[in-house]
């Protein structure tokens, strides 16, 4: 019995087909098809460097296998801005310096957006929560938590305007 | 991923409880947050893992009868975010705001928790408390068993191959029981629990008639401490009754030395844990004599 499939996913908004072994992390997946924003880091759920968005919900890719999020929309820290027009999160963690070897900052930003889809003005305690399943080992994490809440402000006040 | 295995992903329970019945059962897979970590660690090497992802109608938080109903594919931020367990099971709440970090709750699931068998299961001990019934399923039969007598061992417990748990069930609380968690770690985040000590207390009149103290992380499996219990129901909840309930506990729980803490260290927690919970059921918040 092979243990290969073909699967098709929605990966930032693009449909993408690939053949896949049973055994493929979605992690490895997406690094083999180029999306080198995600990345591996522990391996074992620790560290959240990995984390994608399935559907909107953050999970670690390295614990998610390609064959089981068939027909899933992915994004990753990618899909959710540019460089032209970055998502709040990756502007205020520009802007607040939460970035230093900027490792951890993709699996960081994924976890900041599954919060603030649920909860869009979080304390401090709801920000730590949210993020207790990421490692950063360079800067700290007090730039971080600003950074959240600068974007959760940003977007409370797009919502306003909207 | 290092090991070779295959996937099937049924999307019935009719459909996996067959393949189930194979007289090599494939291994479950539910979240993946303990599976795929055993199995890329060696601990494990499963020819085949049956995926749980597409049985959608096994995730949900209900109400049947006077009970309050888990599907196994329930995850932690489900409970996390439910009203229903917020109300009716304190201690199960408590336990998810705990849990592990942000992406291993959105995809560990109340069936996995369980059926890892580890003792440092954060949602067992608070189960515990609540007299939990684990719905057990196999082709053409399905069995409830009491959640404190499903463990057997280390990693050891009551379901058989072929059987898939498919519901956790948790009769109502009474108005007015205090049910409270509480998780000692490392850090607050994103740790294994150290001790997890989960208590209900149920007062009639000045009586105490029902306690429940279940205990995590200090045994080969997560444990109800019976004799502790015994020494509660039946008479006031007093400084006495608290101090000999927590001498109690201590006695019942055999941790082990580990890279987290000592045994010693876990057993002294123990019966600093138990009286602190029993004594916010009392309204004493320090319990006992405080220290």
């Amino acid at each position: 019995m092979s243990n290969e499939r073909k699967i098709t996913l929605t990966v930032n908004g693009s449909s993408r087909t690939m053949v896949v072994p049973a055994h493929r992390t979605l992690l490895e997946a997406l690094r083999d098809a180029g999306h080198y924003d995600v990345k591996r880091g522990c391996e074992k759920g620790d560290c959240g460097a990995c984390a994608v968005l399935v559907d909107g919900v953050a999970v670690d890719s390295c614990l998610t296998l390609a064959a089981t999020v068939e027909g899933h929309e992915i994004t990753t820290l990618a899909g959710l801005g540019d460089r032209e027009s970055p998502h709040p999160l990756q502007q205020t963690f520009m802007d607040t310096g939460a970035v230093q070897c900027g490792y951890c900052t993709p699996g960081i930003i994924i976890a900041a957006r599954d919060l603030l889809s649920r909860n869009p003005d979080p304390d401090e305690d709801a920000i730590r929560l949210a993020l207790s399943g990421n490692l950063c080992r360079c800067t700290g994490y007090g730039k971080i938590f600003e950074a959240v809440e600068q974007a959760a402000a940003l977007l409370r006040e797009e919502r306003a305007e909207a | 991923m290092y090991a070779r295995f295959d996937l099937s992903s049924p999307r019935s329970l009719d459909e996996a409880l067959a393949a189930c019945g194979a007289a090599e059962p494939p291994m479950l897979l539910a979240g993946g947050t303990v599976a795929l970590v055993e199995i890329r660690a060696g601990k494990s090497d499963p020819r085949a893992l049956l995926s749980l992802d597409r049985l959608s109608d096994l995730r949900g938080i209900g109400r049947e009868g006077p009970a309050l109903v888990l599907g196994a594919r329930t995850t932690v931020t489900d409970l996390l975010e439910s009203p229903l367990v917020a109300g009716l099971a304190p201690a199960l709440a408590d336990a998810a705001g705990r849990f592990a970090g942000l992406m291993v709750r959105n995809a560990a699931t109340v069936g996995g928790n369980i059926a890892a068998g580890s003792p440092a299961a954060d949602l067992v001990p608070p189960l515990l408390t609540l007299d939990a019934q684990v719905e057990l399923a196999r082709q053409g039969a399905t069995r409830q068993v009491p959640l404190s007598e499903y463990f057997t061992g280390y990693k050891r417990t009551l379901r058989q191959p072929g059987e898939i748990i498919t519901r956790v069930i948790l009769p109502d609380p009474r108005p007015g029981d205090f049910n409270a968690f509480y998780k000692l770690a490392r850090r607050r985040g994103d740790a294994i629990t150290v001790v997890g000590v989960a208590v209900t207390v149920r007062h009639e009149g000045e009586v105490c008639s029902h306690a429940r103290i279940a205990l995590g992380s200090v045994g080969p499996m997560p444990l109800r401490a019976r004799r502790a219990e015994a020494l509660l129901e039946g008479r006031p909840l007093d400084a006495a009754a608290i101090e000999a309930a927590a001498a109690a506990a201590e006695a019942e729980s055999t941790p082990i030395d580990d890279v987290r803490a000592s045994g010693a260290y876990r057993r002294r927690m123990v019966r600093v844990l138990v009286r602190r919970l029993l004594g916010q059921a009392a309204g004493r918040p320090e319990g006992g004599d405080g220290r």
